[in-house]
This record gives C-alpha cells, structure tokens and sequence, in this order.
C-alpha cells in the first residue's frame, strides 16, 4: 500500500516539476512594452523613487519547492532543520519560487557546479549575507529590501538598504576598473525606454543568493532597467563568467515602486547586529554560545 | 630622539622648500570668486542651484583655534604653516631601508599615525595640504560662532557623559599610537572600540552631521541632487545621506546613525535639519538629542560652501557653527568596504585576551 502511494507521489512530484519548467519558460519581459514613462528633465525615462523586488530569488535563483531551512541535515524521513537553524521553525523555511532564471537551470560548468552545491551545503559558513558583507550585483537588486534610484541629468545612483551598499552609476564609462570590489564598477547608456547598465570589475566574493550560487572574479553584468508601468520596472540581467559558466545566462524579475506615502531608505547597519557571531568569542566575558 | 627627528624634518625641509611652495598658490586662487558670484553658478532645470559633483573635504583648518588668535591667517601665516606641514610629510614619505631591524617591543614611543609600532606612513595618508579660503581669506578654523572660535563648554550633564566615556563616539578616531591599554575596559566589548574601527561609520564625523574633513584620508564626499531627495555620499564606509526635501521628520520612536535629515531651499541655500539620532552616535559626547542644521550654498562652479550649526542643551551650554568650503574634484571614488575585511576588530580583542592570559601566567610565577 505504501510502495503504490510513493509510487503515485513520484508521478505527482514530476508532473508538477514539468508545470513548474512550463511556466518558468515564459518571459516576465523581452518584448518592447507599450508604456511610456514619465521623463526627467532631460528627455530620459524617470527611474527616481523607492523600489523593492518581490520575489524568492534571494533564497534561490532557480525554481525551488519550499524547503524546511535553508542549512539541512537528514533525518530518518528526510531531510530536517540542521541544528543551528532548528530552534527559527518555520520562520527559517524556505518559501518556494518558480525560479527567475531564464530557459531552465544556471549553465554552470561541472566543476561550478559541484562547487554550488558544496556552497549549498556549507551555507552557515559561506553566505556572505550571513556576515553582513556587501551584496554585490545583481544580488542587492533583489535583497528583501528597499532601494533607491537618484537620477539626476549628471548623475545616477543606486542606494540600498541592505548594509547601506551603494552604486555610483558612471553616465560616462572612466575605462577600466582599477580595482576589484564588491559592488564592482558600474557604467550606463540608454536604449529607448532602457536603462542599460555594465557592470564589471567584481571580485569573487559575493553570491547570487541564499542556495550557493556563485561567480568567479571573470563576472560581467549587463543589467536592463524598463519601466512598464507607474509603479513597476522591468529588470534583466545578464550574467557572463566563463570561468564559472558554460553561456551567458539570465535572470528577469519585475521591481515594484514602495508607493506607501512615507516610503523611504531606513537604517540597517547589520554590521553591528554581526559582531556577537564574528567577535563573541573574544568578548572579556564571552556570552553562551 | 624625537628632537633628532625634528631637525633632520627641518633639515629636509630647506632643501625643497622650493618645491614645497609651488603648490601653495591656492591661497590666490579666484579669491575674488566667493560668495558674490550668483549669476554664474550652475543650476538645474527647477532654478535651483545645482549643488552636485563630486568634493575634496580634506583641509588643514582645524575645527575650533586657539583663543584669542584671529579667523583668519594671512596669507604669510598660511603658507608657512603649509610649507611645514608638505615638509613633514615629505620626510615622513622618505624611502625606509628595507634592511632595518624590528622595532623594540612596544613601539619606539614616537606619536602620530606614521610612529610606534608600525602605522601607516605619509604614503597612505591623505590630510590635505592648504587652509581653507572663503571670500578670498585663509580661515584659521572651522568654528566662526562663538566667535573666539571655540566650541562652548560641556553643561555639567554633559561633562560627566563625557568623564564616564563608557561608549565610543562618531567622531572618535582609534588611536594610532596607542601604548598600552586604555582604563575602563575599552577592549572588552567590540561595543567599546570606536564606530570607526567597528567599520559602522567612518571616525572624525566624516559622515557626520556635522559633516567634517577627518584629517586623515578618504575625505570624498557626493552630492546627487533629484525633486525629491539629496543624496549625500560619504566615502569613508560608503555611508549614504538621502535628505527628504520638503518633508517631516520621523516620528521619535525611529532613530538613526546620521540622524533623520530633511531639506528647504531658502533662496539659494539648501537647509538641512537632522534630528532623531540613535543614542549610539553621540558625536562628541551628545545625547540622542542632538540637532543640526546645515546650509549648502553653490558658490562658484567648483565650490560649495558647507555651513552647520550644532545643538544640545543637554551636552553644551549654547549652540555652536561654523563653516567651510567643499571643493570639487575630478577624483573617482574608490568602494570603502571596511567591514568585509575587517580583521583588526577580532584581533585587537583576541590580543587583548592573550594579553591578560599572558600577565596572569607571569603574576603566578
């Protein structure tokens, strides 16, 4: 009886795998939309104002079931909360997304690949989100927080609330970076209705999201902001890093505006709210760990 | 030892004195430009100035001056005092024998950020080389009110917050040259060293408000100017002001690292009032209940002139302002991620506990 309902369970689980592919194949965007934004003062479409992503792709890029953490371990049924996430319950679950990667799974190459899923495995240690380190791009675009766009005719600049990160968006290319970082550098043009950003000069350090995936120092961004509504921006990006990647691959997700009245960028210096997890231990009283 | 040093700068300083001088013509630069020049100023298309770009805060005007000594230097003043300080640095940028021994154990007891164990050299630092200059006249500080040019006293609250220094304040720099332990436990919590070595702002209230140049390095500040919000940029921890125009302040239960700011325009002027700071600020030993107020005037295309006036009935007796020029700059902004490799937090607590494992071991023999 039980060997009959798993083997249904299976056919259930691929069926609904099959729809989840289904339905992540159609673009969110691509085509030329319609609409029309409200301009600057210089001809340019107004990008300025509070916008925030409202999507599961910092927990996973990739379509994904629900999952009971985001660090595992097995259990005699499965797998389980690992210990150092169990007391969280069902606030540390992973809220399940039909994935905002375009045409299927990230084209890592096999070594990549092995390396993701060991990042997936040692989350606890190597998220970089964990420790309040810089998001990187295009992480910071959809952190579960607010950013803001300031568009000026002489300058464009993107300010997030996840650890005060910040962009200067260089209207004129200054040539090449002349340093890795990790924001990288960014630089615009327009194309029409999009905003069309470059953005190089990583180091290897950030993630893409919470399931381990990653890029090497090689990464290039091209990033496509479009408005296509009042209050939504159409987002893209496409990510280059032969060293990690077998083709350039993408990503498109709608921003929403805050249109809350009061909407605006608040403190969050996680970097304080890190200190008891990287410097406890070398408190003259350390507290229980 | 230290006298040696000393005369050997002096020495040093002779011989390119005439370098030292070229830059130094600064001082004559446009004096007529300031304050006066309205009409030419650059402006957006809403007739408002257009304050952006991007700005070199680093100045050898200090904040507060001696008492009883002028606002201003003459221009004799100023270049001498400028021809020591390119003299200093550029001993201090002298090549370093590569064969030369440790130093002792301890430091060689030398002060500033090049001396004792091994701070940086003149190469990484970036202080600025010229006294400010408004209206045309070298400024001996910062602080034009109270007019002798310093900040009034502490109220008797505020003196004994100040005495207790149980938490690090913004404008806070670690210290350098730091022989030994300091009392009160100042390595016992990362919650006692200062903001800035904590990477949670950058020291010398750089990000203020007050904005201030933190006579050390890294004094880049942006303006980005938009209808509705002025972003001002810190490079020092990339801390980020977005000044809400024609807005209220938050309600008091919100606080905030650099406060909660909200702009005018009054005339030409951009006002700025900050209110609702966290209590873990304390620029100078303020409590949460700090005020300021600050004025961005555009005057000439490479200049806007910085104006800010201070406010705590609980920390000083009267309120206190002072003002400088901001000047632009083609330099680019490098990224200022200070938290991601910040190793010296962990470690300077790590050694302080070995320190004390140490001095316990040798109290039992």
């Amino acid at each position: 009886m039980r060997k009959t309902l798993t083997g249904v369970l299976i056919a259930v689980v691929a069926a609904a795998a099959g729809a989840l592919f289904a339905v992540t194949a159609i673009p969110l965007s691509g085509q030329a939309p319609p609409y029309r934004a409200p301009r600057t003062a210089d001809g340019k479409p107004d990008l300025n104002g509070i916008w925030q992503a409202n999507s599961e792709a910092n927990y996973d890029l990739e379509a994904h079931m629900a999952r009971p953490a985001l660090a595992l371990r097995a259990g005699p049924y499965g797998p389980v909360p690992a210990a150092a996430v169990l007391a969280l319950g069902a606030v540390g679950a992973v809220p399940p997304g039909l994935g905002v990667v375009e045409g299927g799974p990230i084209p890592y190459k096999p070594e990549a690949a092995a390396k993701k899923k060991d990042n997936q495995d040692h989350w606890l240690e190597r998220d970089p989100e964990i420790k309040c380190y810089l998001p990187g791009v295009p992480r910071a675009t959809y952190m579960p927080q607010p950013f803001q766009i300031l568009q000026s005719q002489s300058a464009l600049f993107i300010a997030y609330q996840y650890a005060g990160a910040v962009r200067n968006i260089y209207l004129k290319n200054p040539g090449p970076p002349p340093v890795d970082s990790w924001m990288g550098q960014s630089s615009a043009r327009w194309e029409g209705e999009t905003l069309v950003v470059d953005a190089t000069g990583f180091n290897d350090s950030t993630w893409f999201d919470r399931a381990g995936n990653f890029h090497s120092d090689q990464l290039h961004v091209v990033e496509r902001y479009t408005r296509t509504s009042p209050d939504v921006i159409s987002y893209e990006a496409t990510i280059e890093d032969p060293q990690t990647f077998t083709r350039p691959w993408k990503i498109s997700l709608p921003l929403y505006r805050r249109v809350e009245k009061n909407a605006q960028l608040m403190d969050f210096k996680c970097v304080e709210f890190v200190e008891e997890l990287l410097y406890g231990q070398w408190r003259k009283t350390p507290l229980p760990r | 030892m230290r006298q040696q040093l000393f005369t050997a700068s002096c020495v040093f300083a002779g011989v390119i004195a005439g370098v030292c001088s070229t830059p130094v013509h600064v001082a004559g630069q446009a004096p007529k430009a300031a304050a006066t020049t309205k009409g030419s100023i650059p402006r957006l298309a809403d007739g408002h100035p257009d304050l952006q770009g991007t700005f070199d805060l680093a100045t050898l005007t200090p904040v507060e001056r001696q008492a009883g000594t002028p606002i201003t230097l003459t221009d004799e003043q100023a270049a001498k005092l400028e021809k020591q300080v390119a003299a200093t640095k550029n001993y201090q940028a002298r090549p370093v024998d590569g064969d030369r021994p440790a130093p002792p154990v301890g430091g060689d007891g030398s002060a500033g950020p090049a001396g004792n164990v091994g701070g940086y050299n003149s190469f990484w630092i970036d202080s600025g080389s010229h006294y400010s200059v408004i209206d045309g006249q070298k400024r001996a500080s910062i602080l034009v009110d109270p007019p002798d040019g310093r900040i009034p006293p502490l109220t008797p609250a505020g003196r004994q917050r100040v005495a207790l220094n149980v938490r690090p304040t913004s404008d806070q720099s670690a210290r350098e040259d730091d022989p030994g332990f300091e009392p009160n436990g100042a390595y016992d919590d990362p919650e006692r060293r200062p903001l800035g070595e904590r990477c949670l702002m950058g020291f010398g209230s750089t990000s203020g408000p007050p904005v201030l140049p933190n006579y050390f390095y890294n004094n880049l500040h942006q303006i980005v100017q938009t209808p509705g919000s002025v972003l001002i940029l810190t490079e020092m921890v990339h801390d980020a002001r977005i000044v809400r125009m024609n807005s209220e302040h938050l309600p008091k239960t919100i606080r905030k690292w650099m406060g909660d700011s909200v702009g005018h325009w009054e005339g030409d002027t951009l006002v700025v009032d900050t209110t609702n700071f966290s209590d873990k600020t304390r620029y100078r030993g303020s409590t949460e209940n700090l005020h300021i107020v600050e004025r961005f005037t555009r005057v000439d295309p490479k200049t806007v002139l910085y104006r800010f006036t201070v406010e705590d009935p609980d920390t000083w007796t009267g309120a206190w302002t002072g003002e400088y020029p901001w000047q632009a700059t083609d330099e680019l902004m490098y990224e200022y991620a200070c938290h991601e490799a910040n190793y010296a937090l962990g470690n300077i607590l790590r050694g302080a506990r070995l320190k004390e494992a140490n001095d316990a071991k040798k109290t039992k023999q």
